[in-house]
C-alpha cells in the first residue's frame, strides 16, 4: 500500500479552497440565472450548443492540462454521442406519422419506419447495427458506456506500448480523420456529408417549442456543471495527484509501481464520456448530427476552448468555450473572413504568451493582490 | 486481371510513393530530426504551389517565348520561397516552443488557419490549374494498354533527385554534418563550435523548403485551393510516424508501403474508404511497432 499522498499543494495559492468553490458558484450563477434572465430563446440555444462543446473542453482539461495527454479527436467521442442521440431520434421521427420527414415518401418507397436518407441512398432494409437505438434505455446506455470504452481501450492499449506526447496526438488526429471520412463515405449507413438531421421529438415530447429549449438549456447546464465538479472530485483524490506526477515525471511513478497507462487511459476515458455527452446535448438542441462535427478542424478546435480558459481550470474551459463560441459567432454574423484569422492569432497568442489562459492570468491578478494584502 | 493492368496498377503505386515521398522528406526533416511537430506543413506546401503558379502566369505574359521552361523555375522558386518564409517561422515562432512539443502542434495549426485564409481572401477562394508546359502533357505509350502519364513520370524523377539531394547533403556536406550533430547531441555539437542555433533555423528552414517542392511538382497533377495543404497533412504525418520517425530512409520505404497499398485498397473499394482503412491499419502498425516500423534502436539520453 502506498503511503497518502501530502496534503499539501505547494503551487496552490492562499485560500485556494475557497477560491476554488466561490469561482465555481459564480459559473453556476451564471448559467443557472443570470444567462436564463438576460437572454432570449434564441440566445439561450446558442448559449446552450457552446455549453454542450464546453464538455469537450472540460475533458481535454482533464486530460491535457492535469495528464499531459494531448488528444486532437475529442471531436471522435463527441461524434459518437452525438450520432447515437441522433440515430435514436431520427429511428423515433421515421416511426413517427405526424412526422414531417415524408411519410408519404416512405410509403412510396415501401419503406416506413426507414430514415429518410436511407430510402434516399436505396437501402432497404434496416442496417443491424441501427436496430438496438429503437430503444431509449439502449441509446441512453450507448453514450454513457460506447465512447469511454472505445477511448479506454484504444488509450490503454497505446499507453502500454509507451506511445505517448506528440505520437498520440497524431493518433488521435489520424482517428479523427478516419471518422469522418466514413461517415462522409457510407451515405446510405450514416446520412453522409449531410449528417442525420430532421427529427422533431425526444420521447414524444417536441423539441422545438420554447419550452423545451429552456428546459434543455437547464440540463446541459446542469449537466456541464456536474462534470466540472466530478472532474474537480478526481483531481483533488489521489487518482488525481498520481496523474499529474505522470504528467511531470511518468517514469518516477513507473518506477514506484504504479501502471501508468491505466492512469491515463482511464482519465482519457473519462474525457470522453463528457465530450459524448456533450454531443448527445448538442445533437437534441441543434437537431444535427454532422461530421463536420467530428473530422480533424473541430476536434482541434476543441483543444482551443481549453487553452484559451486555461488548461489547468476545469472553470477555465467552460468560459473559454463560450467566448470562443460567442466569438465564432459575433464573427460569422459581421465579418465572416477574419474568423480564421482570429482563431489562428488565438492560438499562437495564448500558447506563446499565455499558458496557462485566461484562469491562470486571473490567478496572477490574484496573486500580486494578496501580496499587496499581505503588506 | 492481367498483365497490362498489374502494370497500370504497380505504376499507380510507384507514382503515389512518390507523391508521398516528397510530401514526407521535407516533414521527415522537420520532425524526425527537429521533434517539431508542424501543423502548417500542408500550408507550406500549397504555398510552393501558389508559387509555381505565378510564375507560369509570369512567364506566359512577359516570357511566352521560355514558357517551357518555366515549371523548373518554379520548382526552384518554391524551395526558396517556402525555405525563407521556413527560416522566418523558425526564428519568430518555433525556437520558442522547442521544449513545448504539444504547444507547437498547436501554434502552428493556428498559423495554418491563418495561411489559408490569406490564401482565400488574396489569392483565390477557388482552385486554380496551372497549365501543364507541352513536353509534359500527354503518355508515354509502354504497349498498346499500358501508357504512363509523362507527368508522372516526371514527379518520379523528381523525387528520386530530390531524396538522393537531400540524403547527399545530410550525410556528405558539412552542414549535413552539423544537422545530424546538433540532432544527436545538442550540448556536445554546440561544446564543439558549432552554432546550434542556426543549424536550428537552418534543418527547419530546409524541411519547409522540401515541402515547397512538393508543393511545386503537385501542380501537375491537381489543381491548388485553399485547403489543398489541410488535405494532404495526416497522410504526410501517417508517413512519417509509419517509417519511423528518425530514419530517412524508413520514410521512403514506409512511403513505398502506404503508396503500393492505396494503390491496391483503392483498386478493391472506393478512394476515401481506402484512406480510412490505411490510416487504420497505420493505427494498428504503430501499436505493435510503437516507434514505427524502420525505428533504429538506439538508447536515448
Amino acid at each position: 500500500m502506498a503511503t497518502p499522498a501530502p496534503q499539501t499543494t505547494a503551487s496552490a495559492p492562499r485560500g485556494s479552497n475557497l477560491w476554488g468553490v466561490g469561482s465555481f458558484l459564480l459559473l453556476a450563477a451564471l448559467l443557472l440565472v443570470v444567462f436564463p434572465l438576460a437572454m432570449d430563446v434564441f440566445r439561450l440555444g446558442l448559449a446552450a450548443k457552446y455549453l454542450s462543446l464546453a464538455f469537450c473542453a472540460v475533458g481535454i482539461v482533464l486530460v491535457w492540462g492535469y495528464g499531459g495527454i494531448l488528444s486532437l479527436g475529442q471531436g471522435v467521442f463527441f461524434g459518437l454521442g452525438s450520432y447515437f442521440m441522433a440515430m435514436f431520434l431520427k429511428l423515433e421521427s421515421a416511426g413517427n406519422a405526424d412526422s414531417s420527414s415524408g411519410t408519404a415518401l416512405s410509403a412510396f418507397f415501401g419503406t416506413a419506419g426507414l430514415p429518410d436518407f436511407m430510402a434516399w441512398n436505396s437501402v432497404e432494409v434496416l442496417p443491424w447495427w441501427w436496430e438496438p437505438f429503437h430503444h431509449v434505455s439502449f441509446t441512453i446506455l450507448a453514450i454513457l458506456i460506447g465512447p469511454p470504452l472505445v477511448a479506454f481501450v484504444l488509450g490503454y492499449a497505446n499507453f502500454r506500448k509507451r506511445v505517448g506526447g506528440v505520437y498520440f496526438s497524431i493518433v488521435t488526429l489520424a482517428l479523427a480523420a478516419i471518422m469522418a471520412i466514413v461517415i462522409i463515405g457510407q451515405q446510405g449507413y450514416t446520412g453522409g456529408v449531410n449528417g442525420i438531421t430532421d427529427f422533431k421529438t425526444f420521447l414524444g415530447m417536441d423539441l422545438d417549442t420554447d419550452r423545451a429549449k429552456v428546459v434543455m438549456y437547464f440540463i446541459t447546464a446542469g449537466l456541464l456543471l456536474l462534470c466540472v465538479l466530478f472532474g474537480a472530485f478526481i483531481l483533488r483524490s489521489r487518482l488525481g495527484r498520481v496523474l499529474v506526477a505522470i504528467r511531470d515525471r511518468e517514469d518516477r511513478v513507473r518506477f514506484s509501481g504504479y501502471d501508468p497507462a491505466l492512469f491515463k487511459a482511464f482519465i482519457f476515458a473519462v474525457a470522453a464520456l463528457f465530450s459524448a455527452l456533450g454531443g448527445a446535448l448538442f445533437t437534441m438542441q441543434v437537431g444535427l448530427a454532422s461530421p463536420s462535427l467530428v473530422g480533424i478542424v473541430p476536434s482541434v478546435e476543441m483543444v482551443i476552448y481549453a487553452a484559451v480558459g486555461g488548461r489547468l481550470s476545469l472553470i477555465g474551459a467552460v468560459y473559454g468555450a463560450l467566448l470562443v463560441g460567442w466569438a465564432k459567432t459575433f464573427f460569422s454574423e459581421n465579418f465572416v473572413e477574419f474568423w480564421p484569422y482570429f482563431i489562428g492569432v488565438l492560438f499562437m497568442v495564448v500558447v506563446m504568451f499565455l499558458p496557462t489562459g485566461l484562469a491562470g492570468l486571473v490567478d496572477r491578478l490574484r496573486g500580486r493582490f494578496l501580496r499587496r494584502e499581505g503588506h | 486481371m492481367n498483365l497490362d493492368m498489374m502494370a497500370m496498377q504497380a505504376f499507380t503505386g510507384l507514382s503515389v510513393f512518390t507523391i508521398l515521398t516528397l510530401m514526407a522528406l521535407g516533414l521527415a526533416i522537420v520532425f524526425g530530426l527537429m521533434g517539431v511537430i508542424n501543423m502548417a506543413h500542408g500550408e507550406l506546401m500549397a504555398m510552393g504551389a501558389y508559387t509555381t503558379y505565378f510564375t507560369s502566369l509570369f512567364f506566359a505574359s512577359y516570357l511566352p517565348s521560355l514558357f517551357g521552361i518555366y515549371f523548373l523555375v518554379g520548382i526552384v522558386l518554391a524551395f526558396f520561397v517556402t525555405f525563407i518564409f521556413g527560416w522566418a517561422l523558425e526564428r519568430g515562432l518555433i525556437r520558442f516552443l522547442y521544449k513545448r512539443p504539444l504547444d507547437t502542434m498547436l501554434a502552428t495549426w493556428g498559423l495554418s488557419l491563418i495561411l489559408q485564409q490569406l490564401f482565400r481572401q488574396f489569392i483565390n477562394a477557388k482552385e486554380v490549374e496551372v497549365t501543364t508546359v507541352s513536353w509534359l502533357k500527354g503518355a508515354w505509350q509502354v504497349t498498346e494498354n499500358v501508357s504512363l502519364p509523362l507527368s508522372r513520370i516526371f514527379i518520379i524523377v523528381l523525387a528520386v533527385v530530390t531524396a538522393a539531394a537531400v540524403y547527399a547533403f545530410l550525410y556528405r556536406t558539412r552542414w549535413g554534418l552539423r544537422i545530424r550533430a546538433v540532432t544527436q547531441n545538442r550540448a556536445m555539437a554546440g561544446a564543439a563550435g558549432i552554432n546550434t542555433e542556426r543549424v536550428d533555423a537552418f534543418t527547419f528552414a530546409l524541411g519547409c523548403g522540401l515541402a515547397g517542392i512538393a508543393g511545386s511538382s503537385f501542380t501537375m497533377l491537381a489543381s491548388t485551393g485553399p485547403t489543398t495543404g489541410q488535405a494532404y497533412i495526416v497522410d504526410t504525418f501517417i508517413v512519417v510516424v509509419f517509417g519511423g520517425v528518425e530514419s530517412l530512409l524508413g520514410t521512403i520505404a514506409s512511403a513505398f508501403m502506404i503508396g503500393q497499398m492505396q494503390a491496391w485498397f483503392e483498386y478493391s473499394m472506393s478512394g476515401s474508404m481506402a484512406r480510412a482503412g490505411i490510416l487504420l491499419l497505420v493505427i494498428v502498425v504503430l501499436y505493435f511497432r510503437p516507434n514505427g516500423l524502420f525505428a533504429t534502436k538506439v538508447r536515448r539520453a
